[in-house]
């Protein structure tokens, strides 16, 4: 048995649970408990002129039925903006039951508590809610006018507003280096929305306990931590009465980092209330009309370059519909202005923003976070300069690559954790090199030309991209070896089904010499481990991942110490195999880590045979010293923080070949190859799971998924029948190759996975089907109707 | 997305299913597969009084099959139905479209008959059921009649059903020719953007006698053209398709979705003619 895990493709510790049906899930929990439901607005703009409950009251099974008005101080007060920036001067966030205006289709307005959701249904549809019509703003173009406002204090509906320029080297800005440059374009690109859809739902569970006046809650989010801490502010309990527990998440993509949800406090405000357990288990159309979108953004390109295709200006405007409210802040149109840039040196950089407010579903980050739109940019610029100069697509990024030797490179801005845009490290010739290797990039024209001769259309493209990941603030890390040898590790960020505890298990079983199966990971529990921030930005991996090490580390030198007490050595001398401390060298000298543990906590009552070992007439304890050394702790226990100088770079670069149908417009996608380099990987299996499940989702936005809203603000297709989420049987088989540049920032090395797969996809595909059709696509996601009208309009 | 209360109903025999139905009129509605009903309920898009679940009935299973054509029982899945080699043998054209009805998991509860009498335009076995001329065996207190496809489908999501009737059959008559289903969909399994089956018959020559299509996603109800005339009694190899893909568009009236412009499902349904019409005459 070897316990040296790290890197190695460990399979999934959770999949047998997860996938046979053990999984405990936030609608598991609580089946006794009341349900709660939720009058939503109808309406996209409106003021609520009256509520009617009166028929309502008749329901059997009714408990409670509440709104904004019976709401405390606290609890009625407009939802916290968790990330305030100061470009955003107009953030607004919403009520948890709207107060008298709503401003998107799905808004809460009133909260229903009954016996069962089926009766909190029947109760909610009986609940009569008097509107008084405003005018809908829908549409980035409307919104922009500024005709009708969706907040009535923020005029033109502009709620942020950012310029960031970075100067040439030899101080030109953009304007001026587009000006004088050889050759220059301009060009509109378009995103539509698309959003998260995890398969689970969001959810809420909570128990009041009223002997102890403490609150359990469980949630289905991706930062139990912060929920807590809101909770305890919004309803003015004591932190240390309140615990939050995500359970098994299925899925969270960025969505369940947003909090506090209002229904993450109504409910546990209900329960207190009620002195009941009270549960809500969102259903799908909630989902789609009361979580959250993201993507949509229009983009006004300016570059200029020279011969070789090197981008010597650019020059970007864009506007990006965040919907009814800013909970999140800016933080999306901050990422595509930033990661835009890519793995490229550009001559100079202007990227303007607006932030605008429609009356539409708040827009904060899915997996991605706006990067899949800067990429999108980007990579469609470097395609057109291609095009423009006749030369090779691959030529005219690999002439703006940033060079291995140039790093740590300094982009010139601040990036989404408020430090600056340094890339710590990355080979992106490499990686190109690979992937046109991958892919057969240059064998590729013979096989387009091969095909058209039969009447088929073939096209490839490609993309790049670099992502910021393992953001700070910090991550912890707890380890404890318990007297029976077993070791717990917990950190307090989520998990939703991207592997942690297989991870986490392979860093603590490598650094501390014990076999992965004594080893168990607690994540996203507050009673286990308090302070974190969450998971998000592709960042469990590098945060968590380095903080168990560092915690595993700290332990594993006094699990040594404690032995070489006990053996009579040297702790220099000392080695744990298999959970077993022994003195190199000489095998026979050694000591379990559970007896370790049992000796490292010096006790008066001895519970076991074990336990005698260190109790106070065992005669194992020095009389020289107090039992418990100063500085020292009992228990073979540690806890240890990680907290980066800023984020680390990871990258990567696909490559797709598609088939358009000549006749019905059907887009196939052939192949799809994929070129990644996160740092050193703890499990390579997992990095590939991680990328293929991203490009399904990539897929999605590039060639199925929208929300389509009418002009009435009405989200058209609100269920999985009409949002296309792609099938696995609308996914290509994914090629992969990996590059493991290192990152210098963190001691494991690592830089994160999670959301790379999604990134380029869009760029990708639109590039692949540029080159089949000899048609330039400008706008994502791009469906066979979509198709067939831009050759109408091309006129072929 | 729970269902609002209703009554439950669960008869074992014919004749008790059309007594409840009886009994509860127009708040009464029968419950097979419920792969479209359920949905409905539970989107509280649909809220009968009463649900007949027709699920315990005895002898409505069946699929019968003789040289004339299929009967299917209203109990019978889309995937017993498919996966019947009689059935298959008889009328291919079934196990042609039900293949590209939506994913195996429906396929395992939703019904054929169901599915008529669910009428969505968009659906698969109603454009069968249109082009083969088949029927669909109502009963109710009052005894049975057998409704002609060309009256059956009278509209989106209508059919000629009265209240108080239960569809216990549908008649798939045989055809002594070559049969196709065609269609595209945005993902696989999903409703069609545009479909076609096709039913051909050749001479000894090749020569195309007989060519009917029928088309969903196009109109109201499956648009069934007669294009015998228009293939010009060629052989499938000089067929002029302009001729016979125009005789099609002119009868169909595509409206724009989310999914697709009218324009382009009009493009599609030509294209698709001439593929499913060849698919039939299988060159
Ligand atoms: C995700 C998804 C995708 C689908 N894709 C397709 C597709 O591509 N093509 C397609 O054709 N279908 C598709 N369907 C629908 C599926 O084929 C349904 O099963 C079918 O339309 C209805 O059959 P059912 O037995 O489920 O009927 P139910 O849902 O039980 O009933 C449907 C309607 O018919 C009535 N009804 C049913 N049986 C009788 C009867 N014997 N007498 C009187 N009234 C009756 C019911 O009262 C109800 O109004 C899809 C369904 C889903 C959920």
């Amino acid at each position: 048995m070897t316990t040296k895990l790290f890197g190695e493709p460990v399979r999934r510790r959770e999949d047998a649970r997860l996938i046979s049906g053990q999984g405990r899930y936030l609608d598991d929990l609580g089946p006794g408990a009341l349900a709660a439901a939720f009058v939503r607005s109808p309406h996209a703009h409106a003021r609520i002129t009256h509520i009617d409950v009166d028929a309502a009251l008749e329901v059997d099974g009714l408990v409670a039925i509440y709104t904004w008005e019976d709401l405390p101080a606290g609890v009625c007060e407009p939802l916290p903006l968790l990330i305030p920036h100061p470009a955003l001067t107009h953030g607004r966030t919403a009520y948890p039951l709207a107060r008298d205006v709503v401003r998107h289709v799905g808004e809460p307005i009133v909260m229903v508590v009954a016996k069962d959701r089926y009766v909190a249904e029947d109760v909610c549809s009986l609940i009569e809610v008097g509107y008084e019509f405003l005018k809908p703003v829908v549409g980035i173009e409307e919104a922009v006018s500024g005709a009708h406002l969706v907040h009535e204090d923020v005029p033109g509906n502009v709620g942020a507003h950012l310029v960031q320029e970075v100067p040439s080297a030899d101080g030109r800005s953009a304007a001026e280096a587009i000006e004088a440059a050889p050759h220059t374009l301009s060009f509109r690109l378009d995103i539509e929305r698309s959003a998260c859809t995890p398969l689970e739902g969001k959810g809420v569970y909570a128990r009041w306990d009223a002997d102890d006046q403490s609150l359990r809650v469980y949630s289905s989010t991706q930062t139990s931590t912060s929920v807590r801490m809101a909770l305890a502010a919004k309803l003015g309990l004591p932190l240390p009465k309140v615990e939050v527990i995500a359970p098994d998440v299925g899925g969270g993509f960025g969505v369940k980092i947003v909090h506090p949800w209002p229904e993450e406090v109504l409910v546990p405000w209900a329960a207190r209330l009620l002195n009941q357990e009270v549960k809500w288990t969102e259903d799908r159309r909630e989902h789609f009309i009361s979580s959250a979108h993201e993507r949509a953004q229009v983009q006004h390109v300016r570059v200029g370059f020279d011969d070789e295709g090197r981008v010597l200006g650019l020059s970007v405007e864009i506007l990006h519909d965040h919907g009814a409210y800013t909970p999140y802040g800016i933080i999306v149109p901050i990422i595509t202005s930033t990661q835009l840039l890519g793995p490229y040196r550009i001559g100079a950089y202007r990227v303007e923003f607006s932030s605008i407010y429609t009356n539409t579903v708040q827009v904060t980050p899915y997996r991605g976070a706006g990067r899949p739109q800067g990429v999108f940019c980007m990579e469609r610029t470097m395609d057109k300069i291609a095009q423009h100069l006749g030369r090779d697509r691959a030529d005219v990024r690999a002439a703006n690559f940033i060079q291995p030797d140039q790093f740590p490179y300094d982009q010139g801005m601040i990036f989404q954790d408020g430090r600056p845009l340094i890339y710590d490290s990355g080979d992106y010739p490499e990686s190109l090199r690979k992937l046109k290797d991958l892919i057969g990039w240059d064998d590729f024209p013979a096989q387009r030309e091969a095909a058209r001769a039969e009447g088929r259309r073939l096209g490839i493209g490609l993309g790049c991209y670099v992502e910021g990941t393992g953001v700070g603030p910090y991550e912890g890390g707890h380890i404890q070896i318990t007297s029976d040898g077993r070791v717990h590790v917990s950190t307090g960020l989520t998990s939703q089904g991207q592997g942690h505890e297989t991870v986490f298990a392979q860093i603590a079983a490598t650094e501390l010499g014990v076999p992965i199966e004594r080893v168990s990971v607690v994540t996203g529990d507050t009673r286990r481990f308090g302070y974190a921030v969450g998971t998000f930005a592709s960042r469990a991996a590098v945060m968590s991942g380095n903080a168990i090490a560092l915690a595993c580390r700290k332990v594993r030198e006094k699990a040594l110490r404690v032995a070489a007490d006990a053996l009579e050595a040297d702790p220099r001398d000392l080695e744990i195999t298999d959970g077993v401390v022994h003195v190199v060298g000489s095998p026979s000298a050694s000591i379990p880590l559970a007896t370790v543990a049992v000796l490292s906590n010096p006790l008066r009552y001895a519970f076991d045979e074990e336990a005698k070992r260190a109790t106070q007439f065992a005669g194992a304890a020095s009389m020289d010293r107090p039992p418990v050394a100063e500085g020292e702790e009992p228990g073979l226990e540690g806890k240890d923080y990680y907290s980066p100088i800023r984020s680390t770079f990871a990258s990567g670069m696909h490559a797709a070949i598609v088939e358009t149908d000549p006749d019905t417009a059907e887009i196939r996608i052939l192949r799809y190859a994929v070129v990644h380099d996160c740092g050193k990987m703890i499990n390579p299996m997992l990095v590939e799971g991680q990328i293929h499940g991203g490009v399904a989702q990539g897929v999605g936005g590039a060639l199925y998924e929208k929300m389509v809203y009418d002009e009435h603000g009405q989200l058209l297709n609100a269920s999985f029948m009409d949002f296309l989420m792609p099938y696995a049987t609308e996914i290509p088989h994914i090629e992969t190759d990996h590059l493991e540049t290192p990152s210098p920032l963190n001691p494991l090395g690592i830089k994160g996975a999670g959301e790379a797969g999604v990134i380029p996809v869009s760029a990708v595909i639109a590039a692949a089907i540029e080159d089949a059709e000899g048609l330039p696509i400008d706008r994502m996601p791009i469906s066979p109707s979509d198709l067939y009208a831009i050759r109408r309009t091309a006129g072929n | 997305m729970k269902p609002p209360p209703f009554d439950y109903h669960a008869p074992t025999s014919v004749r008790e299913a059309v007594e409840v139905l009886a009994e509860v009129g127009a708040h009464g509605k029968v419950l097979a597969g419920g792969q479209s009903l359920i949905p409905l309920l539970n989107m509280r898009l649909a809220a009968p009084g009463h649900l007949v679940d027709i699920n315990r009935v005895a002898g409505l299973g069946e699929i019968e099959t003789d040289a004339t054509g299929v009967r299917v029982g209203a109990l019978a899945r889309h995937a017993a139905v498919e996966r019947s080699a009689a059935a298959s043998l008889a009328q291919p054209l079934l196990g042609q479209a039900l293949k590209q009805v939506a994913h195996s998991v429906i396929r395992n509860r939703g019904t054929v008959v169901g599915s008529l009498v669910h009428a969505d335009p968009a659906a698969e076995l109603p454009a069968v059921l249109a082009l083969l001329g088949g029927s669909v065996r109502l009963a109710s207190v009052s005894g049975e009649r057998e409704v002609a496809a060309a009256d059956f489908f009278t509209g989106p999501m209508e059919s000629a059903i009265r209240t108080g009737e239960l569809a216990v059959s549908a008649f798939f008559p045989a055809w002594d020719g070559g049969t196709a289903f065609v269609e595209v969909a945005r993902r696989h399994g999903d409703y069609a953007m545009a479909g076609v089956a096709a039913a051909v018959r050749l001479d000894d020559d090749l020569r195309v006698t007989a060519a009917r299509v029928a088309c969903v996603s196009v109109g109201p109800a499956p648009v069934v053209v007669d294009i015998t005339e228009a293939c010009g009694n060629q052989s499938v190899a000089s067929v002029d398709w302009g001729a016979v893909v125009a005789a099609v568009q002119e009868r169909i009236e595509p409206e724009a979705d989310i999914h697709a412009t009218a324009d382009y499902r009009r493009h599609l349904t030509g294209v698709l003619v001439e593929r499913a019409v060849k698919a039939a005459a299988d060159v």
